[in-house]
């Protein structure tokens, strides 16, 4: 397959064709004159006319020309959006095209990071200094061999022209913004793995707990449904099954929007429903709209972090410490510390008490094992197979709160569909 | 990024020269435990101001080459030692399956031509699948009638799949994109009026799932890259890159903690990513051909994978190593998609062979064959709550098996 980079890098060279390309001019960054730069609006103007698309989608693909690192800001350079203003953007030199650069080695992010640390100190960012130790670590017997190249690298570029200097200093933060290595702790040969006579036992027990549930494996009562064509399978609600499955794991009991339910009701008496509440909360926020992060951890933090909330959840102080310090630049992983902690809890303490109330044992009496169905007297007589309500009809049933719906599956269905 | 090739160049103007010694300290220290040495360059210089000590002429490519060689040796030895029993042996005890029969329970005929994906949707009956023809049809596959459909703007629409409320669905091919369409009630109403586009590769939309919400859809490409973006401002939200080929298949772990997925491609190799921060965490790469189809075991502890090569195999994630293989000397053409049973106890590939192997999971021996289509098997899925599979295939038709 191509290079994922080919077809931007046709656009970027068309770009900077002498003839039909961009127009470029000197931008002032601060007091120093760069030259060979162009506006984020010259750039959306230049992709509209050139390749006949609308400003939407010559924005979406300026946008993934910043992204790939093929132009940067000058200005808010950790910023990787295209803005339609005069935001002064410039191309990356091809030597850092994210697609004819070698992988980024540890080494040379090692030098990138000291480099910056001897030319001022503290100027490193938060991620930053995490790699920086991380990689002090692991090559420390190069250390010295890092700090050497930095040095010499610096000492280098002091006798260029400043324009010369801002420009390339630009250019390779543009490029490490991008490029940076993983540097996640995997020690080489000493990596942390399962001996597989345990990883290979827990493929016994899984398959063991869940034959009964497989309908392939054992069959489904009453019947299933696409060989009966009778569907009380799926219209029976509380069937035995469906209720043991909850005591599999705690994620079973989760996923089952019934069991959520009874499991809130459950903690409700307890006195500690604001734990799947938060739970719920942040995944909302994990999985939801881009456009809406900012306000909903807005809510969360008023609803259960904020001293006095009026459903404050317990975590641990370094945990909400170091929550509180991150809302302040809200994104959407901005909860993961405190809902995993939340999580665990829930898991460890409410979870198993939950499996030993009588909430559970009485949802666990009152479950059906249905009856398997009568194998019709007509085997060759197939049932009606009757249609049911389409998902999109049931959502918006609810939101018109029962107006009268003008198309819709037509036929008979029976009980009101199982839905998740 | 992928930290598997080592490639020591020159990154800013001055180049830069390597002792040998400090070479072989970064093999020694940087290679991480599923590291498979691709190559190693070098580029020399003499400049006097950089140099600490110069290179002896004699130190060539092929004696590093071998020392890597060496190392790697040495670290599949140390994977070795915690490798203490076949999957086979553990599944002695476990009783074999009886007979197995399952049959063709639906015929879907609607698509005029060679059917490439399919999805379900959550309420267990209702399907979407995508074709060559640029059709996108939506069935109740329970009373095989057709609920919608919208005719793409492109061929080869590879990749489709249902959003979890059941309102809406994606698809992509070659047109590179990956576009949203929610579902009208009205039967009449064009559906591709409300088109969304939402991600934009550089080369075909190979696959494409939703995540636990409508709001976010990954997708995996020609380009060599996966990405996750947000489908209302279709702004993309973090990109994978680690395949050194295109990249055909993914899937989202059921884990209950993070987000994680893995993805198959034509370099031969399964990469498992952490979503949130785009890292490569695990890869393997034990296949011998394009790995077209990948699926995790249902409590997200492996993963299968079906490929060009014939065979499927079971990767461990926590052993971190494959575990079984999933072959037979009758079975020469590749797996095009493959898909687990509800309990993990049965493996269902689809192959370019135009059959449906049954495979049980645990003791790695083929349970039943299923004949049927008529040409190639593309795309096979398990339904929601595990009482049939689904078949989509290049002879126009898709089947429901149970």
């Amino acid at each position: 397959g191509a290079s994922f980079g080919t077809g931007m890098e046709r656009v970027i060279v068309a770009m900077q064709d002498p003839d039909m390309g961009m127009k470029m001019r000197n931008q002032r960054l601060l007091i120093t004159v760069i030259p060979h730069a162009m506006t984020g609006n010259d750039v959306i103007e230049w992709l509209i006319q050139k390749y006949n698309i609308t400003e939407e989608e010559a924005r979406h693909l300026g946008g993934l020309l910043v992204q790939y690192g093929y132009i940067y800001p000058l200005r808010e350079p950790r910023s990787l959006l295209l803005r339609s203003d005069d935001s002064p953007y410039r191309f990356q030199t091809p030597y850092f095209w994210t697609s004819s650069r070698w992988p980024a080695t540890e080494l040379d992010y090692a030098i990138y990071l000291a480099k910056k640390n001897i030319r001022k100190q503290g100027e490193l960012v938060d991620y930053e200094k995490e790699n920086y130790s991380i990689l002090h670590k692991r090559i420390n017997h190069t250390w010295d061999f890092v700090v050497m190249q930095a040095r010499e690298q610096l000492r280098a570029s002091k006798q260029r022209r400043k324009a010369d200097r801002i420009v390339l200093e630009c250019q390779e933060q543009a490029y490490w913004l991008i490029n940076k290595p993983c540097v996640n702790i995997r020690r080489a040969l000493g990596r942390n793995r399962v001996k597989s006579s345990i990883c290979l036992e827990s493929f016994m027990k899984y398959s063991e707990q869940y034959l009964h549930h497989d309908p392939i494996m054992s069959g489904c009562l009453p019947s299933n449904p696409w060989i009966s064509d009778d569907t009380s399978h799926w219209t029976i609600n509380t069937d035995m099954l469906r209720v043991e499955r909850w005591s599999f794991s705690f994620m079973e009991l989760l996923n089952d929007s019934m069991g959520r339910r009874e499991f809130m009701i459950y903690l409700e008496k307890e006195f500690s429903a604001e734990n799947l509440c938060f739970w719920v909360a942040c995944e909302d926020l994990r999985h939801g709209e881009s456009s809406k992060i900012i306000l909903k951890v807005e809510e969360v933090y008023k609803n259960f972090l904020a001293p006095g909330a009026a459903r404050w959840v317990n975590i641990d102080s370094k945990t909400m410490e170091r929550t509180l310090e991150g809302i302040k630049r809200p994104h959407r992983f901005i909860m993961d510390d405190a809902q995993m902690h939340i999580y665990f809890l829930m898991k460890k303490d409410s979870y198993p008490r939950y499996l030993k109330s009588e909430l559970y044992k009485n949802m666990l009496a009152k479950a059906i094992v249905p009856q398997e169905t009568k194998k019709s007297v007509f085997p060759f007589m197939r049932r009606q197979r009757h249609s049911s309500p389409s998902p999109a009809m049931v959502t918006q049933a609810t939101e018109d709160d029962g107006k009268a719906k003008g198309a819709g599956p037509t036929g008979t269905s029976s009980t009101t569909n199982s839905q998740i | 990024t992928c930290e598997y090739n080592y490639v020591l160049s020159c990154i800013s103007c001055e180049p830069r020269v390597l002792s040998l010694q400090n070479i072989l300290s970064l093999i020694l220290f940087l290679l991480p435990a599923s590291a498979l040495t691709t190559g190693i360059y070098m580029i020399f210089s003499t400049k006097p101001e950089m140099a600490t000590q110069e290179v002896q002429p004699n130190e060539t490519l092929t004696n590093l080459k071998a020392e890597s060689d060496t190392l790697k040796t040495k670290l599949e030895d140390e994977r070795a030692k915690l490798h203490d029993v076949e999957l086979h042996q553990v599944a002695e005890k476990v009783d074999g399956l009886g007979q197995f029969i399952m049959k063709t329970r639906r015929t879907l005929k609607g698509h005029g031509n060679k059917v490439l994906c399919m999805d379900w949707c959550k309420d267990k009956r209702r399907i979407v699948s995508s074709s060559q023809d640029g059709k996108v049809i939506v069935w109740d596959a329970f009373t095989t009638n057709k609920e919608h459909a919208v005719t793409m703007p492109c061929t080869w629409v590879m990749a489709c799949a249902y959003a979890p409320s059941g309102c809406a669905v994606a698809c992509g091919g070659l047109d590179n994109k990956c576009s949203v369409y929610p579902l009208s009630l009205d039967k009449n109403e064009n559906l591709a009026a409300k088109k969304k586009s939402v991600a934009m590769h550089t080369n075909y939309l190979s696959a494409c799932s939703f995540t636990n919400s409508d709001m976010q859809i990954l997708t995996s490409s020609g380009d060599g890259t996966c990405a996750l973006w947000d489908v209302e401002s279709g702004q993309l939200l973090q990109s994978f890159h680690g395949h050194a080929a295109d990249v055909l298949c993914l899937d989202l772990a059921p884990s209950e903690t993070g987000n994680t997925f893995v993805s198959g491609g034509c370099d031969k190799k399964a990469n498992v990513w952490d979503m949130r921060s785009g890292q490569c965490i695990q890869s393997f790469e034990t296949h011998e051909s394009d790995i077209n189809s990948v699926r995790y075991y249902p409590s997200g502890d492996a993963f299968a994978s079906g490929s060009d090569d014939a065979t499927c195999r079971l990767y461990d994630l926590r052993a971190d190593r494959e575990v079984a293989i999933y072959s037979k000397e009758s079975i020469i053409f590749g797996a095009s998609s493959v898909d687990f049973s509800l309990s993990g106890r049965l493996l269902f590939g689809g192959y370019n062979d135009y059959t449906i192997n049954v495979w049980d999971v645990l003791k790695g021996t083929r349970v039943s064959i299923l004949f049927g289509h008529e040409n190639r098997v593309s795309t096979l899925r398990l339904s929601p709550d595990g009482t049939a599979f689904c078949s989509g295939s290049w002879d126009h038709t898709l089947r429901i098996w149970a």
